[in-house]
């Protein structure tokens, strides 16, 4: 696997430093900005590992569609108002939630150090998906072929994730039997 | 060929950190839509974890998957926040502190 | 064609049962004609289907007289493979008939008999369930089909005992004759199961194959003894023979019909069919056949006995049955299986016959059953009389009529037989002697000498109408009856008397299928009964004419000794006072109940009343209690960790995924 150091770490250092904005930063309107912004360092982190239409995705479906859903949202709720203001967990709590995951992350960190390099056994390395047309020629081809089913199915899903979303958020019509 | 390269468990760690601050974040805050912003967060890092071994493996599964996740994580965003306004409607609040009918 | 035979009356439940729920609601019930001619109708057609299926067996060579439908399989497991099968063949087709002529005969009386009940429908229903069972028994071509049927008819008979179920005594004895009926039928499982592991068969035709080609090792040989006691153990509890007996006569409290179909003619009889058709089995076991025949003596006596002092006319004619049931198991256990059933036929027609009559005497009595308190209905009931003297003569065994020829040939085979003993022979015509005493006892009683009724006709009439409120036995004033003028008996409308008179036609004529030395039944059964057992040395066939003459005088005898007795009232007076001590023992029973009482049923009732107070409430119950409150107090504690915080919940899921992680990691390590 070849990745230049320079585009990943420069991404890499965008994406921390925004995402530790995101959770720290008291006002929803900025952790919403800054986490458009870690989604435009992963958006470039994927195309830097060569995976172009997970990139592009990246940033048209969450930099696009999810990061408008929930500006959204924001406005609607009066985003900077008193009322979305919400206190930080309690201290112990955070003590706690910050220490295990601390530890958990040296944990993963020293298990990806320390276990031995896999070996590469599928078909597609970046030669191979490159004689074949591209990463999106061959995934696109792929999606229609071999993972037709459950992306038939994803269109189901999509449905109910629209129609779950319209029942839950419908204003409740006094007098109106229906759906609230 | 002498090129400096990254080595995937740089790459597999910088996830897990992701992840982490993601979790963290779910954690330390109170507000509903931070901790889903959060939650996005953390399933952007295992994205990247399925890209990466993806990457690894010369196997286009992982980016396959990645594209699954990617239609789960849009449909599970506009569920969550479409019950953060009815939520907010009948509670006024986005106080996870406020929403606490599951206590036993 | 041979399941419908089961299926009419079955199906005649089953649309009396619905009739009868559907109006359970409604004031209205369908009268007694209705659906007593609907369920006669089924039980008729039963009788109908018998009889074509009899000729056509008729038309067979006698070696294949035998006609068999399989309805479907019904246990297939490992090892064993059954089918719900019926089968007819010479000696079951015998029982069919009987039941389902005497039992049309019944249902047409009833319909008479129960015309003034408040459930007709459901007594209607019950009956012809009783019969679709007792079908089932004779005709299930294999131990468990006929176990089906014997569980079934047992059912029946508890249910139409306590027919009248408001009556505390009458649902008693309903429950005794179910419980005692479950000790036999535990014996008679438990003989099965013997059979099943001895032999690998269930079914009667592989059974007789198996026991009758194969030579049996020594060890089969004596599992043949335990497997025909363990059989008679059941046939003890169904056909009431000592010890237990007990529950026939308080069977008794039933409605009269279902005393004559259930508790005298058919159902009782089961026993003496099982012990026939195993009697390959039993033939193979001498020890078990010399049981059953002291068992069917001394049962024979005993009931004698005590029949003589009973007052009760339908407990009089119960003690016969158990009596007469007795001299069945003594014919059967002398290897005179043929003799056994014949008097089964003989004593259905006349038994059904005297009970059916006795009903008639007590519907004219207007519930009255003492004997003491009849007398002189003669005049009153003079068809009654005449249908009941035919069963009087023919049970006190009074040539041409049918008990003679059937109890005769069991006395001479109990003299002839090899395999018997002359004290059985002794017991049988002690007991034929008792016999005619106490039967032309209840028949003098009843029917000759003075009325003893008019005196307190009325008065015990109107006590006995609190006594039996529940089944309020027509005495509403529009009855019929108020034209007789209340304590008056009165003569039952033709269609009772209509089959008593069928039955006294049968109980005269029924005896010529068995006429010694050229008995058409002896050789009809002969396919599956293998004629008589051996005579005695030194017992000539002349000495059979000689006994006959003797068991008539032994008849005439008791009889006379009756007329003597009882034909004159000072004398019977006088002869009680200075009898009374041993009379009020006969009365009593010999007290056998008292006896099982203190013996079984009170430290029964001791121990159950230990497990209840000691095990079940001061350590079962406080085990489960605790499990309860241990549940209730952990449960408080546990409910505080439910915050209802998600981040809470979260910290703990992290928590949890660190630890897994962490064990995982030091796997690595």
């Amino acid at each position: 696997m070849t990745i230049s150091p320079i585009f990943f770490y420069v991404f890499a250092g965008m994406a921390t430093a925004f995402a530790l904005i995101t959770i720290l930063k008291k006002s929803p309107a900025a952790a919403a900005f800054s986490l458009v912004m870690v989604f435009f360092s992963f958006a470039g982190i994927y195309a830097v590992l060569g995976a172009h239409l997970v990139s592009a995705l990246q940033v048209i479906v969450y930099a696009g569609a999810i990061m408008v859903l929930f500006v959204f949202v924001i406005m609607l709720l009066n985003a900077d108002s008193p009322s979305l203001d919400a206190a930080r967990s309690p201290m112990w709590l955070r003590a706690l939630g910050l220490g295990t995951g601390a530890v958990l992350l040296c944990f993963f960190v020293w298990a990806f150090r320390n276990s031995a390099p896999l070996a590469a056994t599928g078909n597609y390395s970046a030669q191979q998906v490159a004689q074949m047309g591209g990463n999106t020629r061959v995934l696109s081809r792929l999606l229609f072929s071999e993972w037709v089913y459950p992306f038939e199915l994803t269109s189901a899903l999509i449905l109910a994730g629209i129609v779950g979303a319209v029942a839950i958020a419908k204003r409740k019509v006094p007098g109106d039997g229906g759906v609230s | 060929m002498n090129v400096p390269v990254v080595q995937p468990w740089i790459v597999l760690s910088f996830c897990s950190a992701i992840f982490f601050i993601g979790l963290a974040g779910v954690l330390i805050r109170r507000n509903i839509l931070i901790i889903i912003m959060c939650i996005e967060l953390m399933l952007n890092a295992v994205n990247l974890t399925l890209v990466t071994y993806s990457e690894i493996l010369n196997d286009l599964g992982g980016e396959m998957a990645v594209f699954f996740v990617i239609v789960v994580a849009a449909v599970e965003s506009a569920i969550g926040l479409s019950l953060v306004i009815a939520v907010f409607r009948t509670l006024r609040t986005v106080d996870t502190d406020s929403i606490q009918s599951l206590r036993g | 064609m041979l399941s419908l035979i089961v299926l009419l009356p079955l199906l005649g439940f089953l649309a009396n049962g619905f009739w009868y729920m559907s109006q359970l609601k409604t004031e209205h019930k369908a009268p007694a004609l209705q659906v007593g001619g609907l369920a006669t109708g089924a039980i008729g057609g039963s009788f109908v289907i018998g009889l074509i299926c009899f000729f056509r067996l008729l038309a067979m060579e006698p070696e294949h007289r035998v006609i068999e439908q399989t309805l479907f399989s019904w246990i297939f497991i490992d090892g064993l493979h059954l089918d719900f099968a019926f089968r007819l063949d010479a000696l079951n087709s015998l029982f069919v008939l009987v039941i389902t002529g005497v039992g049309t005969l019944i249902h047409l009386y009833s319909i008479g008999y129960m015309s003034h009940d408040a459930s007709p429908g459901k007594f209607f229903a019950y009956l012809n369930l009783f019969c679709a069972c007792m079908l089932v028994l004779v005709l299930g071509a294999s131990l468990p089909v006929l176990f089906l049927g014997w569980e079934g008819v047992g059912l029946c008979s508890y249910l139409l005992i306590s027919f009248w179920y408001t009556d505390d005594d009458k649902a008693s004895a309903g429950k005794k004759a179910f419980i005692v009926n479950r000790v036999g039928d535990f014996g008679f499982l438990l003989g099965m199961f013997l059979i099943f592991t001895t032999f690998g068969t269930l079914d009667f035709t592989q059974l007789k194959m198996v026991v009758m080609n194969g030579a049996l090792s020594p060890a089969q040989l004596a599992a043949v003894t335990s497997i025909c006691l363990l059989l008679f153990v059941g046939c003890m509890g169904k056909s009431a023979q000592i010890p237990l007996y007990v529950w026939l006569p308080d069977a008794m409290a039933g409605p009269t019909p279902v005393s004559a179909l259930i508790h005298a003619a058919t159902m009782v009889t089961s026993g003496i069919y099982l012990v026939s058709r195993l009697n390959f089995l039993y033939t193979l076991s001498p020890d078990a056949m010399l049981f059953v025949a002291m068992i069917g003596a001394l049962t024979a006596l005993f009931a004698a006995s005590i029949a003589i002092a009973q007052n009760d006319i339908k407990k009089v004619l119960a003690y016969s049955t158990v009596s007469q049931l007795g001299y069945m198991f003594l014919a059967c256990g002398v290897g005179a299986y043929v003799s056994g059933v014949f008097h089964v036929i003989t004593h259905a027609f006349f038994k059904a016959l005297l009970f059916l009559g006795a009903g008639s005497v007590i519907h004219g009595m207007h519930e009255e059953q003492d004997i003491q308190k009849m007398g002189g209905l003669r005049s009153k009931m003079p068809r009654t009389f005449l249908v009941f003297a035919a069963g009087w003569l023919a049970i006190c065994g009074i040539p041409p009529f049918s008990g003679f020829f059937s109890k005769d040939e069991i006395l001479w085979q109990a003299f002839s037989s090899s395999r018997s003993e002359l004290w059985l022979w002794l017991l049988g015509v002690v007991t034929a002697l008792m016999t005619a005493f106490y039967m032309s006892r209840l028949f003098i009683l009843t029917f000759l000498g003075e009325g003893r009724w008019k005196s307190h006709g009325h008065a015990k009439h109107d006590k006995h109408h609190d006594n039996h409120a529940p089944h309020d036995h027509g005495h509403a004033p529009k009855d019929a009856h108020a034209h007789h003028g209340g304590g008056e008996p009165h003569e039952s409308p033709w269609i009772m008397v209509g089959p008593l008179v069928a039955l006294a036609v049968l109980s005269l004529i029924g005896g010529f299928i068995g006429i010694p030395h050229m008995s058409w039944l002896e050789h009809w059964l002969e396919p599956i009964i293998p004629g008589f057992a051996p005579i005695k040395d030194g017992v000539h066939h002349e000495t059979e004419w000689v006994l006959m003459g003797f068991s008539v005088l032994v008849a005439l005898i008791g009889m006379g000794g009756a007329f003597f007795i009882y034909g004159n009232r000072a004398r019977t007076e006088s002869l009680q006072n200075s009898l009374a001590g041993f009379l009020k023992t006969l009365e009593n029973k010999w007290y056998v109940d008292e006896i099982y009482d203190a013996a079984i049923v009170r430290p029964l009732r001791a121990v159950s009343v230990f497990l209840w107070k000691k095990i079940d409430v001061s350590i079962i119950d406080r085990t489960v209690l605790g499990f309860g409150s241990v549940s209730e107090m952990s449960g408080g504690v546990l409910r505080e960790s439910q915050t209802g915080s998600t981040q809470i919940y979260i910290v703990t899921f992290a928590i949890g995924l660190l630890v897994i992680v962490g064990y995982a990691l030091y796997g690595l390590v």
